[in-house]
């Protein structure tokens, strides 16, 4: 289980500080795939980035507390995290792009982790590290090629394979299927809803593509301007979404076959620095009333596991 | 492994083909110079005009300028690069223990310097921003911008100030050594000056490539991947950022080794250094253009070999360049 209680990360920028996660409250149970959908700016990424602490250094944890079996890994110390990273909690990035060094080969990256963690030689780690390269579906005479030989879905695979390489508890995916043609993306995620099933390992899949990510995500939580809009489990937000803005979304999704006209979010993404008080989605919003401005946050139950952050519902 | 043998065949290629460009430039280099090898040479107002002809004759400067090049060109090919106006003596006999000379003070000095550099650099970038940032980079580029020459006399004030550190040349004179340890010393004694001035003035700049590289290195996705797998800073340093930051620091250094070579001519200079740039100092006071000519043909070959081996360096260090 993972509890995040009132987290609080913010930016420092030169107009005053970000707040990329404001508050937020979330649970997240132990062997399913959670989805964190939301549009750039989001801050989902800040809270992919917070539960390994590797934020950029003008990134502060203002408050809350990361409770994960017992432990709270925002309040240990830089040598205890460092034990979690890469060995309880790993991170796939965004493979296709830079995430891999250019001048170490394939099979060396990937059995690092394992040097790191495991007291193991080179030797031993390079086999394990074959091992994963294999299922994930790379053959051998990928093994030794540096990044740049590689398309970006192999790329992808490799960073995939590097994650679970020490059989971690945890897997945070920050939008691993972007930058991939579509034939390659829908490879990569039921490859990762393998995993998922094989290891029962709690994963995070992060991506601003909701049909993507409701197409393996056990739960799905829609996050904008820094706060959830709607927590709920894939067919309730699917089939019964509340919040205007998870409405949107999904009719912003094309349908094959359909003429239906495809609607969209008028108006831009709200800025994260001195955002307003009451909902963040008040501008944007077609239902928005005089109380939204005052909106507290405090969410509306719809249904056991399905959460609402908006006052057009419950008392 | 095809590429790789293309990718060489290209560069000895290029190589040749600019060592070959220099050499036909350094011909018409030194003859732009105002004034006259001859004038120079006798020194006599009352030789005659038959005999000073006679001379003009022996050196062959009174053959038409394109005569003079081709057999320019023909001897620098054949590994002659003619006779000295000033030591009467071929060039290649002055100019070879000249160049030993140098390389006992350049190789070291070029070794330190890129070692101080890349380790000021890596520990600058590392704690940028804080005092031990600004201290080394300040120290750094202090040097960098300091003129040889200044610093070294600094030195020689000091090192005459405190006593017993020799300021000039290679050996002591009149000294007749007891075997080859006593003979080594001397030599290190007379080393160290010029040695810690040539290298002073040279590490400032690596320092502040190797910052500046780590520092964009530091901003790559690969570093915050090495982060998540849980490596600690030295292993994100050294096997992630380091051999990356690299590549940039090997063109530096290949480009700059002509910078050394003024280095040294500054240097040997006011330590005087028996060496090749204390050579070129007194062959352009002579106009001794053969010799001038043969120095510049040395340090450009030596310049183009370093580039060469840069780029066979670059090959090994970045799989990118390997297998293009």
């Amino acid at each position: 289980m993972i509890d995040i209680n009132d987290l609080f990360v913010r930016y420092k920028t030169e107009n005053g500080y970000a707040n990329a996660v404001d508050h937020i409250n979330l649970r997240i149970e132990k062997g399913i795939i959670f989805g964190l959908v939301g549009e750039s700016g989001s801050g989902k990424t800040t809270l992919g980035l917070t539960l390994l602490r590797i934020l950029p250094p003008s990134a502060e944890i203002a408050s809350g507390s990361v409770n994960i079996d017992g432990t709270d890994i925002l309040r240990i110390n830089e040598n205890e995290m460092r034990k979690w990273r890469g060995k309880r909690i790993s991170m796939v990035f965004q493979g296709a792009m830079n995430s891999l060094n250019p001048v170490i080969n394939i099979e060396r990256q990937v059995a690092e982790p394992l040097i790191i963690h495991e007291n193991i030689d080179w030797e031993q780690a390079l086999k394990i590290a074959r091992e994963k390269l294999a299922l994930v579906g790379l053959g051998e005479n990928t093994w030794k090629r540096y990044p740049h030989e590689l398309s970006g879905g192999m790329k992808q695979r490799v960073v995939i394979a590097m994650a679970i390489i020490t059989d971690p508890e945890i897997l945070i995916a920050d939008e691993p299927t972007t930058a991939l043609d579509v034939v390659t993306q829908d490879r990569i995620m039921k490859l990762i809803k393998s995993l998922q099933r094989e290891y029962n390992l709690t994963t995070i899949l992060i991506s601003h593509d909701l049909p993507i990510v409701s197409e393996v995500a056990d739960k799905i939580a829609i996050m904008y301007g820094g706060k959830l809009s709607e927590v709920g489990e894939n067919e309730q937000i699917l089939r019964n979404a509340k919040h205007p803005y998870t409405s949107g979304l999904l009719s912003s999704i094309p349908e094959p076959g359909s003429s239906k006209e495809i609607k969209g979010i008028p108006g831009e993404p709200i800025s994260l620095v001195n955002p307003p008080k009451g909902c963040r989605f008040y501008n944007r919003c077609q239902f928005a009333s005089e109380k939204c401005k005052n909106y507290d946050y405090s969410p509306k139950i719809v249904e056991v596991g399905h959460e609402v952050y908006c006052t057009l519902y419950g008392e | 492994m095809k590429g790789l043998a293309s990718y060489f065949t290209k560069r000895v290629v290029f190589a040749v083909v600019t060592i070959f460009i220099i050499i036909s430039f350094n011909f018409f280099l030194f003859r732009i110079l105002p004034g006259n090898p001859i004038e120079l040479l006798y020194r006599n107002p009352m030789l005659t005009k038959a005999q000073i002809d006679a001379l003009y004759h022996q050196f062959g400067l009174d053959k038409p300028l394109w005569e003079q090049f081709l057999i320019y060109i023909y001897n620098s090919l054949t590994g002659n690069l003619g006779i000295s106006f000033y030591y009467k003596q071929p060039v290649t006999n002055v100019l070879i223990p000249a160049l030993e000379n140098s390389l006992i003070l350049l190789v070291p000095a070029t070794i330190l310097s890129i070692a101080l550099g890349i380790i000021t650099g890596v520990v600058s970038a590392w704690h940028r921003g804080t005092k031990l940032d600004f201290a080394l980079l300040g120290s750094a580029l202090a040097f960098y911008t300091m003129p040889t020459f200044w610093l070294g006399s600094i030195f020689i004030i000091v090192a005459l100030y405190i006593g017993g550190i020799p300021v000039s040349g290679m050996y002591s004179l009149g000294l007749n050594y007891t075997g080859i340890i006593p003979r080594i010393m001397d030599l290190l004694s007379h080393l160290m000056l010029p040695l810690i001035t040539l290298t002073l003035v040279l590490y400032g700049e690596f320092t502040i490539i190797m910052r500046n590289s780590l520092i964009d290195v530091f901003t790559e996705d690969y570093i915050i991947t090495a982060k998540a797998k849980g490596a600690d800073d030295k292993r994100i340093i050294w096997e992630h950022a380091y051999p990356n930051a690299l590549l940039p620091m090997v063109s530096i250094i290949a480009i700059n080794f002509g910078l050394v070579v003024a280095g040294a001519v500054l240097t040997e200079t006011v330590f005087s250094w028996p060496g090749i740039g204390l050579m070129i100092y007194d062959a352009i006071i002579s106009r001794d253009y053969p010799i001038l000519q043969g120095a510049f043909l040395i340090i450009s070959i030596t310049v183009v070999i370093a580039n060469l081996i840069a780029d066979f360096v670059y090959s090994y260090l970045d799989p990118r360049i390997r297998y293009k």
